[in-house]
């Protein structure tokens, strides 16, 4: 099972969790991203995620099938957040299953740390005297 | 043949619109349409990189366009 969502409301821990609980499971391995208050020692007033929507979907949704070719993982659970997130805010949840821990370690960090760098989502930071598109000038 | 031509993030500042129509070659592929953008958007350069996607589908070397085809710019990605 996988399941990826982009979503434009609050992002749901519980869903997502129990979305990947499986009798067949032996541990659930969750990554929460959150919006942290400062950048390279500037204040961050807020994040404004932008995706290109079908194609996002798209890409999160062969993260969750690569990471199952790899590792024996049972269910993962891919949501996004789109719109405007204040601090402590989530953008992203990742929740995997799997009969043990280890796959479910390597597959969640591998759906984030590939996440960052494939599914067309951006975010803009907006500090107080000014915004950036983050990675997108060298 | 004229193809419109997606934006997002960066990009979107860029063109100043969400979409652009380029009029370009029949026969273009996704090379000859990034070189053709930033000769007509020059502050593409200074980003760190972008790709192209066909169809949603990121163009891997070049890949021909047709007039049908959903083609977007894709800056440097930041989700997560």
């Amino acid at each position: 099972m996988i399941e990826v969502e982009l979503l434009s409301e609050t992002l749901d821990i519980d869903h997502c969790i129990k979305q990947v609980f499986s009798p067949d499971c032996g541990g659930i391995d969750v990554f929460i991203g959150t919006v942290r208050n400062v950048t390279k020692g500037k204040k961050v007033i807020r994040l404004e995620f932008e995706a290109y929507e079908p194609m996002a979907v798209k890409e999160m949704q062969k993260l969750g099938e690569k990471a199952k070719e790899q590792w024996p993982v049972q269910k993962v659970v891919i949501h996004h957040r789109t719109g405007v997130l204040e601090v402590g805010d989530i953008p992203v949840i990742i929740a995997v299953s799997a009969a043990h821990r280890d796959a479910a370690f390597d597959a969640c960090r591998y759906i984030i740390d590939t996440l960052k760098e494939t599914v067309p989502i951006w975010k803009k930071e907006v500090f107080e005297d000014g915004e950036v598109w983050v990675a997108a000038h060298p | 043949m004229k193809i419109r031509i997606l934006a997002f993030g960066i990009v979107k500042d860029i063109f100043g619109q969400d979409n652009i129509t380029v009029d370009i070659e029949d026969d273009a592929d996704t090379e000859r349409l990034r070189t053709k953008l930033e000769t007509q958007y020059p502050r593409l350069k200074e980003l760190q990189s972008f790709m192209i996607a066909v169809n949603e589908e990121y163009a891997q070397g070049s890949v021909v366009i047709n007039e049908s085809d959903e083609v977007a710019i894709i800056p440097p990605v930041s989700g997560g």
